[in-house]
């Protein structure tokens, strides 16, 4: 309403106006700020990067300091090693444990066991990374790939099974029902007709569920150790790791391993990115991302 | 074109200009997006009096009843033509202050949507926010806006209370007092029974007939008995126009335009 | 009822051998029940290996302060106060910021921003934490040395403020975990907010709000436990970040109250010294206070999740609480 000035409570109006104008000001600013931080490590870990990017980055072991040149090809395999071997111990159970709790998961059983995968996934990395010390590095007498791959596929187990669980249950239930009508089994069901339909989600669960342990070091730690050499046998012996070999690297105080580190973080970078972008583009409008 | 040649000489003349109009509508026509809601609508509503509004499903009359308190301003893409009298200050014009409008025009939903805190924080929302009593003034707002919307009785124990804890006729009452109690001119009741009992719908209707005395009232309702039986004048919207509008008595006897006559004998909608 | 225990009945019923049926449950349930087995597995390996420190220290284990292996003195305090002082210090930077974000993106940002803002915000996390622990190490800390001096100077009488800028310290450390705890918070509160009904907004407009009155009452009411959850949840992830802050916290063991003090957290400790630990006391200290670490993060995610499921944001959809 256009007020007359002289009412009384048009200043109240007023001040209430400023006020919302302010939330508007201070959201917009807490926005960038919060984005802030994104474009300067980006923009640094790009433009520092760039610089050790070659083909012997790639391809070439590390070399002692004060030789020129060298590489992290073992790192980056390593990573690969570590990465796939997690996939295979930790996403059948995520995905099996998932299509349980979408199946059957209603129940006090159920409940149980999707908070208890919530309270998993909150466990810190390096905690997990001492678990699977204790529980197979040192009954194995060292550190191997395999634990390694133990401790990452422990950290992919939550983030599958929630991810499968929520997708299986967006499968609509007249699918379902046509084909236990046509006297399917459960199990043909949800292996044949269930499992197509929720596919596309799943691949994205499981990318998702890779990017976050691509990057972490602090499990790796202690299950595969790190090594300047290539190893190629997962049983026996440390796995370098590119996560790893940024820390030590930074770690250090030469320049040339700075450099190298920059790179590696790069490389680390653009992978889990992609992962990401990728992971998000599959589930446009379709679901919430589980954490 | 508006069908109202009702003759006015029918009715009581002195009826007439003690209802002086308050809300005045000249040409509405609302779009949402490409998509025409309303076109042309012309019609008057008066002081103190109840207008129902009624018509399919789909017809535009929710449209219409959001239109008078700006609701529909929150929608992505919907704009109107023509103008919305209130006191002779066209409310569509951008410079007006909805804030300040809403205070003036208060609305009462579908559902109860009492907010999650107590019935006393619930009525004392709006004074509070536009500042219009504190401490025991704001105490004795709230008892009159309780009582003035026939809850008082059976909260007045309750103030304290989860506005969650009442049944869903006594918090659709308790959206009407929290209306109330901002002092509004005009009250719009958007279907304001249809989620509840029999038994409540009576107290509602009934609600309405007291609160015509000092408050305008316009109600959007899909129920025609409802609207035979409280409403003065009634309007009957299709297809986003304004097909007839006039006396409720007149218009549910002996309509004008043979569509309301399809609408009221329930031959569609 | 499920599909699982209706397709399971009805065969019965029919008298078929639902044999693969029965293997399906049970076999997914294995797997399933995997989870329960790994943190109960967790808890007694920790609590074993951490038995000598448990018994010799007893409770007074995390309230001492000496860390001396050469002497076989141990006690979790100074790694306690430092875990918890960064977190809170990275709570206070990120809630602020999180919450505005997460009011823009709910409510403010027009359609077309929304979902690329929010990608962005969620490609935080996505950052391994060693990269952040490298553009901490630097970039963050040389730039923090002249801002920690300048602080020094005006307001070097504070406690807080006390001390040779080093630049690694607890500042440096607060500053990163705020970056990496931030898009968890503000995903999460986004959501919760996004989930406040329509007519709410409603009612509170319809009687004359301006937006922020609107949010500031009934949907921040609406939204309270939700948004209390989100923070904790972001507590939760700050108290077990290992590797950025390991990079710029300085890692000695003490208890000062000053932002530009060196500090050690327990994850910190755990991934410098596990490595070389030497004899058993050494290892079962460090491994007591993965235990601490472990019994907290269990019990900050646990409140976190409750509140969260209490408003309906944990649990899948079609689940009956």
């Amino acid at each position: 309403m256009t007020v007359p000035a002289t009412s009384p409570w048009n200043l109240r109006l007023v001040r209430r106006k400023a006020t919302n104008g302010l939330l508007w000001v201070g959201a917009v600013v807490a926005t960038a700020a919060a984005l802030l931080p994104l474009g300067m490590v980006l923009y640094y870990v790009a433009a520092q990067g760039l610089s050790s990017i070659s083909l012997s980055f790639f391809t070439q072991l590390p070399k002692p300091v004060g030789e020129a040149g060298g590489g992290m090809a073992n790192a980056l395999v390593g990573s690969l090693i570590l990465v796939g071997l997690a996939s295979l111990i930790g996403l059948p159970i995520g995905l099996l444990g998932g299509i349980y709790l979408a199946e059957f998961g209603n129940g006090r059983l159920g409940w149980a066991i999707r908070f208890t995968a919530d309270v998993l996934s909150g466990v810190p990395s390096i905690v997990i990374g001492m678990f699977v010390l204790a529980l197979v590095v040192i009954p194995m007498g060292g550190v191997s790939a395999v634990a390694g791959g133990c401790a990452l596929g422990l950290m992919m187990v939550p983030i599958a099974m929630r991810t499968t669980e929520e997708l299986v249950r967006m499968v609509p239930m007249s699918l379902r029902e046509g084909s236990l009508a046509l006297g399917a089994t459960h199990w043909r069901t949800v292996a044949k007709v269930v499992m197509q339909a929720a596919k596309g989600g799943v691949i994205t669960g499981v990318l998702l569920a890779i990017a976050r342990v691509a990057g972490e070091a602090a499990p790796i730690l202690f299950t595969a150790g790190s090594t300047q050499w290539w190893n190629m046998k997962v049983t026996e012996g440390p796995m370098s790791s590119l996560p790893v070999q940024i820390f030590l690297y930074a770690g250090s105080p030469f320049e040339e391993w700075h450099q190298q580190a920059w790179g590696g973080a790069l490389v680390l970078v653009t992978m889990v990115l992609i992962l990401s972008v990728a992971a998000r583009y599959a589930t446009r409008g379709r679901m919430r991302i589980v954490r | 074109m508006l069908r109202t040649a009702v003759p006015e000489a029918k009715v009581n003349p002195e009826a007439r200009t003690a209802h002086p109009p308050k809300i005045e509508v000249r040409g509405l026509s609302f779009y949402y997006g490409r998509f025409r809601a309303l076109q042309n609508v012309n019609l008057t509503v008066r002081e103190c009096q109840i207008t129902a509004l009624i018509g399919p499903s789909g017809c535009g009359k929710s449209t219409f009843l959001r239109t008078l308190n700006r609701m529909n301003d929150v929608i992505e893409g919907a704009h109107s033509e023509g103008a919305v009298l209130l006191d002779d200050v066209d409310i569509l014009r951008p410079e007006v202050d909805v804030v300040a409008l809403r205070r003036r025009v208060g609305m009462v939903f579908q559902r109860p949507n009492p907010f999650p805190m107590t019935v006393f924080d619930n009525v004392a929302y709006g004074p509070r926010i536009h500042g219009l009593a504190r401490g025991s003034d704001l105490e004795d707002l709230v008892e009159a806006s309780l009582r003035r919307a026939a809850l008082w009785e059976e909260v007045k124990h309750k103030l304290r209370h989860s506005a969650f804890d009442l049944s869903g006729g006594q918090q659709q009452r308790l959206c009407i007092a929290r209306v109330l109690a901002v002092e509004p001119e005009v009250v719009l009741m958007d279907e304001p029974a249809s989620a509840l009992d029999p038994i409540s719908t009576l107290r509602i209707e009934e609600l309405m007939q007291e609160l015509k005395e000092n408050y305008t009232i316009v109600i959007v309702t899909h129920n025609m008995q409802q609207a035979a039986r409280v409403s003065d004048e009634t309007g009957f919207f299709l297809n986003g126009e304004l097909i007839e509008f006039g006396l409720s008595t007149r218009v549910f006897t002996k309509p004008a335009d043979k569509r309301t006559e399809d609408y009221i004998t329930g031959r569609f909608g | 009822m499920s599909v699982g225990l209706r397709a399971e009945r009805s065969g019965r019923r029919l008298g078929r051998a639902n044999l693969s049926d029965r293997v399906f449950r049970w076999g997914t349930m294995l797997f399933a029940l995997a989870v329960i087995v790994v943190i109960v597995l967790l808890a007694y390996e920790l609590t074993r290996s951490a038995r000598p420190t448990l018994l010799h220290f007893g409770w007074a284990f995390p309230v001492r302060s000496v860390w001396d292996p050469v002497h076989h003195q141990f006690g979790a305090w100074p790694f306690l106060w430092g875990t918890l002082f960064s977190s809170l210090l990275a709570l206070l930077i990120a809630v602020p910021i999180s919450l505005g974000a997460a009011v823009f993106l709910a409510e403010l940002a027009p359609p077309w921003l929304r979902n690329p803002v929010s990608f962005l915000v969620e490609l935080l996390a996505a950052v391994p934490s060693v990269v952040y622990g490298l553009w901490g190490i630097f970039v963050l800390v040389p730039a923090l040395r002249p801002v920690e001096g300048w602080l020094g100077q005006r307001l070097g009488f504070l406690p807080l403020f006390q001390g040779p800028p080093y630049g690694l310290g607890m500042l440096a450390a607060g500053l990163i975990l705020a970056i990496m705890i931030l898009p968890i918070i503000t995903a999460v509160s986004r959501e919760v907010l996004l989930a406040v009904p329509r007519t709410q907004r409603e009612a509170a407009y319809a009687l004359g709000s301006t937006h922020w009155e609107a949010l500031r009452g009934p949907v921040f009411r609406y939204a309270r436990a939700g948004i209390i959850g989100a923070i904790i949840l972001g507590l939760g992830r700050a108290l077990g970040e290992t590797m950025a802050v390991t990079m710029v916290i300085g890692n000695t063991p003490t208890t000062s109250l000053s932002l530009f003090s060196p500090a050690y957290t327990m994850p910190s400790v755990l991934a410098n010294e596990f490595a070389e630990a030497t004899g058993n006391l050494h290892i079962s200290a460090l491994m007591e206070i993965a235990l601490l670490l472990f019994g907290v993060a269990v019990l900050i995610n646990a409140i976190a999740r409750l509140l969260l499921w209490s408003v309906g944001r944990g649990a899948p959809r079609g689940v009956r609480e």
